[in-house]
């Protein structure tokens, strides 16, 4: 029974996350503007994240754990350069 | 369910796989809001606060749940998802800020009509 519930919230779970990734990739795709598109892909970026921790959980496996946490420090790193980049026009000056 | 360990799961409680559904469902929902929200709201810096909700209560609901689910699977205390909420956390606010900054700067230096009147003033840096 708790397999039952456990695999129907997983499944619910990971349909709404992966319709919130597509909303971003279409915020992603047409964004007015570049930061609009910059704010989309730090949202694809959580919305992967979450999709995964979602995955290691059906899979019971931690291998996911650490995709998450490398994930989480690319959106960091990627989301900080570009705002650099929107700011100054370079990122390492 | 197939891809579900099974012995794994025999001993998880009903009540505990319901607690996780809850926590799960929840989760997701309000990271699903906060993306809706970058997707209805008019402008930029109206958008820029939408995924915030994934970032604060989607993610911590999500994690709690896998937290909490490999705790009892293991029977020990598994807590390392609590270091990717605490990164989150620490960074979500730094990026934002900078995209804010970014965005207000490019539209200050063109001179662009849907600029907030009375946002930061007295930060002319860039």
């Amino acid at each position: 029974m708790s397999a039952l519930i456990l695999t129907w919230a997983l499944g619910l779970s990971q349909l709404l996350l992966a319709i919130a990734m597509a909303i971003a990739a279409w915020r992603l795709a047409r964004g007015p503007r570049a930061q609009d598109r910059v704010l989309a892909l730090d949202s694809l970026y959580l919305n992967a994240l979450l999709l995964l921790v979602t995955f290691g959980i059906r899979t019971g496996s931690t291998a996911y754990f650490e995709v998450a946490l490398v994930i989480s420090v690319l959106s960091f790193v990627a989301t900080l350069a570009l705002a650099k980049f929107l700011m100054r026009g370079e990122v390492i000056e | 369910m197939s891809e579900l360990d099974a012995l794994a799961l025999a001993a998880l409680p009903e009540w505990l796989a319901v607690i996780l559904a809850l926590l799960l469902v929840a989760g997701a929902v309000i990271t699903l809001v906060g993306t809706i929200g970058l997707l209805r709201l008019q402008i930029f810096y109206q958008r820029i606060h939408a995924p915030t909700l994934g970032t604060s209560m989607g993610a911590a609901l999500i994690l709690l749940a896998s937290a909490l689910f490999f705790s009892s699977v293991d029977g020990r205390p598994v807590l390392h998802e609590v270091l990717i909420f605490i990164f989150i956390t620490v960074t979500t606010p730094v990026t934002l800020m900078l995209l804010a900054r970014a965005a207000l700067y490019r539209d200050r230096s063109e001179a662009s009509g849907d600029v907030p009147q009375y946002i930061g003033e007295d930060d002319h840096e860039g």
